[in-house]
């Protein structure tokens, strides 16, 4: 029997292990009590997040799964639907930042085809230390390597995501992926152990020891000793996976399929406890089944063992040997461990001896949850800048240098080139504009696809950075011609432990929940990670957005790239003279804080309409949104993509530094041809929308004067080629020097 | 014209090529598992498409070349049927020694994703007909092991029978070190057999062959083998 001492070993509370003694009116044993310390990990559990999570809305009429299954899934007409879902793995890739990326990348492609679902894109949302430090680019380089080589041997196109870089993610970088499929709603799979005698089969790669108590380690903060931990880092086979992936999908084709789940963090543990859970019903399995890699493995090592690219598969009495068919053409194992049983409990057994027996249902749900405290960190009531002592910089070409030279603005390609984004040929808007979007085959249909959150806004003030977040997601779909459907969220936080991190955790839940609500993007699935922090110091807090938007027809989409000279370029929304938590404050002024810009939801709701109007109409040539660097940098992207010059005037009454490069919420600019204008400044009109006139495409520099009642008060005018080489290879030069 | 896309365990442009050989080009198209064999007479084209076959965990190619799919391959070869290798393919080929030459990994060690600019050396092949010799053609690489080598003598039997096909090349089509994406030998991107039969290539055609894909420069290549093959009907060959 196992004790207190072995839980509090094993990262239970002791309330925890008195709970599970009630619940077994016993004492567990030592392969019972680690099962419990995998699946009562906050990874697992998410005791902490529960309470809070609920505030999310989850449901609309588009809803086909909200959370709680493996994958969220959303209706898009035809019959189809997307299934989509997004997942951290920052502390593996903290230690072991190849295989951990690569890991990660693995775990969130099985959480799609689980659900029956083709996976057709991956996006990465990425944060790093500053690239001055050599670790950093060791960290960079190695997630970069480790999300290409799975995804591109997958043959999943990676479209999409960001890549930030702050000191505060110095030791513990955020890896988080997203995978979206598409499915018919007929072929919709649930993980459900259903039907008493059914049989229970293990199905994919075999088991080692690679990976134990990974789950655990992901719920406790980093430290000097977490290299030792690198065993716990999974060693992914995408090849493996890749079988895995089409005998699958050929395996869902079949409807004595009751039920398929992936193993993940708490491997076999997990999936069998909560595929019995979701169905009410218990599971009996013999360890001694199982294919191992390994000699001599322990019922213990083989319940939590997270060796990869394995399924837990459930199906009818008397088609074992199907499913064995199908695999064996894909030269994967296919074994029956176990079966279904009607009393409720998970029963380990060895070679016929039984060695554990749980309750299913406290295993997967049973976690006590836990309300943590909740206070205002000391640090917010010292955010305050005083704007009027900071002077604006008489030259206006450096600080755009330094803006666009910045690796937060600079361009992405470095990363993206490494990804495969063009296999499946679907990929009709490529990484680098504000989504990408891609086509679906046999249909009118494309899907616009984005990761976006901002951890600085959040850090300043996490519930106007929640709802920044989610706006900004919705915004970028919307520029690219697509109406927002849904979310998926990862919630990357520091440790829930310490009340001002719950503060920030429920203060960004609850700025991303109004926002999802009022945009009408319900919450479909998503992960909460915690205790991101090292030596004391919380990374930013980082709810990071996935959203998924639809265009019926995707011959309607747009790109953010200039196209046409003589086209006029306008501004959806208003300039303000917001300058805290810019990029230009912060980096170029060198002052930290201030307040993030504010959002205006009912602005925003009609700046996006107005916009996705005036696409959906053709009267728009580009749509490109305001965010880090401000305006001026918005249009030099637009020019540096349209590789085209642009020439324009702002008249104005407020700062010109604020204004040129302010991150003022609820902006969008576009182009256009002049005869389009008056229309769209009807729809504006009728929308309720400010618009203005900025300037003009123009062959030649990019130029832009701001006057004050007619009087310059400031002018960039730079070379385009310049401003492209710098902003194109900021990044390169940076990690490889 | 009948079309085979081989699928190899790890083929992940197999999708891609069957779209393009039926959808794209409107030609009836059968997959081909790696653990069948064919005959010669069943195919037209038989396309090798690229990814990871068995996962390239060796060298790239190196197992996919002893499936059963290959000895057919080989024999359709030697009986003169249109033969398209694209990445992985190619390095397939080379691996079964269908093509000269070997691969190697890139020079930067990094996967490459991104448009490359291609001249046509060759359009005297059953592949590249609809291109003039000296076009320039813009067309996406995606590989990690894309840099092709061959020995001094082996070049020059390869250059002396117009078996380089395509090269890199910048926009205007100068052949320089800086439009090599991965180190190749002379920057070569593709090459066809002596019998002018068997076609490797890096790029990828088939994702460039439809206008909402934003460029259809790789259409031709599919063309090309349906002009060739609907002519070789018609003459009776």
């Amino acid at each position: 029997m196992a004790g207190r001492d072995d839980a509090r070993k094993l990262g239970l509370a002791d309330y925890e292990y008195d709970e599970i003694v009630k619940t077994l009116g016993r004492e567990p044993n030592y392969l019972e009590l680690g099962m419990y310390s995998v699946m009562w990990s906050e990874h697992c559990s998410y005791k902490n997040s529960k309470p809070v999570l609920k505030r999310f809305p989850t449901s609309g009429p588009r809803v086909l799964q909200g959370p709680g299954e493996n994958a969220g899934i959303v209706d898009i007409g035809d019959n189809l639907a997307v299934v989509m879902k997004v997942e951290s793995h920052n502390h593996p890739s903290a230690v072991e930042p190849y295989q951990g990326a690569a890991t990660g990348v693995g775990g969130i492609i099985r959480d799609i085809f689980t659900m029956g679902a083709r996976p057709v894109a991956l996006l990465d949302s990425l944060r790093f230390g500053s690239l001055d430090d050599p670790r950093v680019k060791y960290l960079f380089s190695g997630v970069v390597s480790g999300i290409a080589d799975y995804g591109n041997c997958m043959g999943i196109p990676t479209v999409g995501g960001e890549v930030y870089f702050d000191d505060s993610y110095r030791d513990n970088p955020l890896v988080n992926a997203m995978c979206v499929g598409i499915i018919q709603h007929d072929r919709i799979v649930k993980g459900r152990a259903a039907g008493v005698g059914n049989s229970v089969m293990l199905v994919g790669s075999t088991t080692g020891r690679d990976g134990m108590h990974g789950a655990s380690f992901a719920s406790e903060e980093l430290s000097e000793d977490s290299v030792a931990k690198r065993p716990s880092v999974q060693v992914g086979d995408p090849f493996m996976e890749k079988l895995l992936l089409e005998a699958c999908l050929e395996l869902l084709q079949n409807k004595w399929v009751v039920g398929i789940q992936d193993l993940g963090a708490a491997g076999l543990t997990s999936s069998s406890c909560e595929t019995a859970a979701r169905a009410g019903s218990g599971i009996e399995l013999d360890v001694a089944l199982v294919p191992r890699r390994e000699e001599n493995m322990t019922p213990y090592e083989v319940m939590i063992s997270e060796s990869q690219e394995r399924m837990l598969v459930i199906v009818e009495k008397g088609h074992e040997q199907d499913v064995k068919k199908i695999f064996e053409k894909w030269d994967l194992n296919a074994v029956k461990i176990g079966t279904v049983t009607d009393d409720g409990m998970l029963r380990v057994l060895e070679n016929g001896t039984v060695v554990a027996e749980v309750p299913a249902r406290s295993l997967a749900d049973g976690a006590p949850s836990v309300k943590r405290e909740s206070r205002k960190p000391d640090y917010m009531e010292t955010l305050d800048v005083d704007l009027s002592s900071i002077k604006i910089p008489a030259d206006l070409n450096d600080v755009l240098i330094k803006l666009l030279s910045s690796p937060n603005i600079a361009s992405k390609a470095w990363v993206y080139q490494q990804y495969d984004h063009t296999v499946r040929t679907d990929t009709v808007v490529p990484p680098g504009s504000d989504a990408a979007v891609l086509r679906i085959k046999g249909t009118k249909k494309g899907i616009a696809l984005t990761t976006d959150c901002n951890g600085y806004y959040c850090y300043l003030d996490p519930y106007e950075g929640g709802k920044q977040a989610v706006a900004e997601a919705a915004r970028n779909l919307v520029v690219a011609g697509a109406r927002p459907l849904a979310i998926t969220d990862c919630l990357n936080f520091g440790n829930p432990e310490k009340p001002g991190v719950y503060y920030q955790f429920e203060k960004c839940v609850d700025g991303m929940a109004e926002a999802a609500r009022y945009l009408n993007t319900p919450v479909i699935s998503g992960n909460v990670s915690f205790y991101n922090e090292t030596r004391e110091n919380a990374i930013y807090p980082t709810p990071v957005v996935g959203m998924v938007g639809l265009l019926e027809d995707v011959e309607k989409r747009c790109t953010m790239a200039f196209k046409k000279e003589g086209d006029v370029v306008v501004l959806l929304g208003e300039n303000t003279d917001e300058l805290g938590g810019s990029v230009y404050l912060r980096e170029v002024m060198g002052v930290k804080g201030g307040r993030p810009p504010r959002l205006n939801l009912d602005v925003e709701k009609r700046v996006q309409d107005c916009c996705l109007k005036a696409i959906e109409l053709g009267l728009v040539h580009s749509a490109h949104d305001v965010s880090e660097g401000g305006l001026a940098v918005a249009l030099a992207e637009s020019c540096i993509a349209g590789n085209t010059g642009f020439s324009g005037e702002i008249e104005t009454e407020l700062r010109h530094d604020a204004v040129l490069f302010g991150e003022g919420q609820s902006r969008i600019i576009m182009s256009l041809p002049e005869e389009n204008l008056s229309l769209i400044q009807k729809i504006a009109g009728e929308s309720n929308v400010n618009i203005s006139v900025l300037g003009f495409v123009k062959q030649g520099n990019f130029k832009i004067e701001v006057k004050h009642k007619g009087v310059n008060i400031g002018k960039i005018d730079i070379p385009v080629e310049e401003i492209a080489g710098i902003w194109g290879n900021a990044i390169r030069w940076k990690v490889e020097n | 014209m009948k079309c085979a896309v081989i699928m190899f365990p790890g083929s992940n442009c197999d999708v891609d090529c069957y779209h393009a050989c039926r959808d794209v080009l409107g030609q009836p198209t059968e997959y081909v598992f790696h653990k069948e064999k064919f005959s010669s007479v069943d195919f037209d084209l038989i396309v090798l498409p690229g990814g990871f076959s068995y996962g390239d965990y060796l060298r790239a190619g190196a197992i996919a070349r002893f499936s059963p799919a290959m000895e057919s391959v080989i024999k359709a070869a030697e009986a003169g049927k249109l033969i398209l290798g694209i990445c992985n393919g190619f390095q397939i080929l080379l691996e079964a020694k269908l093509l000269p030459g070997a691969m190697k990994r890139n020079r930067d060690l990094k996967f490459h994703c991104h448009d490359v600019f291609l001249r046509v050396e060759n359009n005297n092949t059953p592949f590249t007909g609809l291109y003039k010799k000296g076009e320039i053609i813009k067309v996406p690489i995606a590989h990690g092991e894309g840099n092709y080598f061959a020995d001094r003598d082996t070049m020059e039997k390869l250059k002396a029978r117009g078996g380089v096909v395509f090269t890199y090349c910048d926009r205007d089509g100068n052949v320089t070190e800086e439009a090599n994406p991965n180190g190749s030998v002379e920057n070569i991107a593709g090459i066809v057999s002596e019998q002018g039969n068997v076609l490797g290539m890096m790029p990828h055609p088939e994702r460039c062959a439809e206008d909402i894909l934003g460029n259809t420069d790789g259409r031709r290549v599919f063309e090309s083998i349906l002009q060739y093959v609907e002519g070789s009907v018609a003459h009776g060959r």
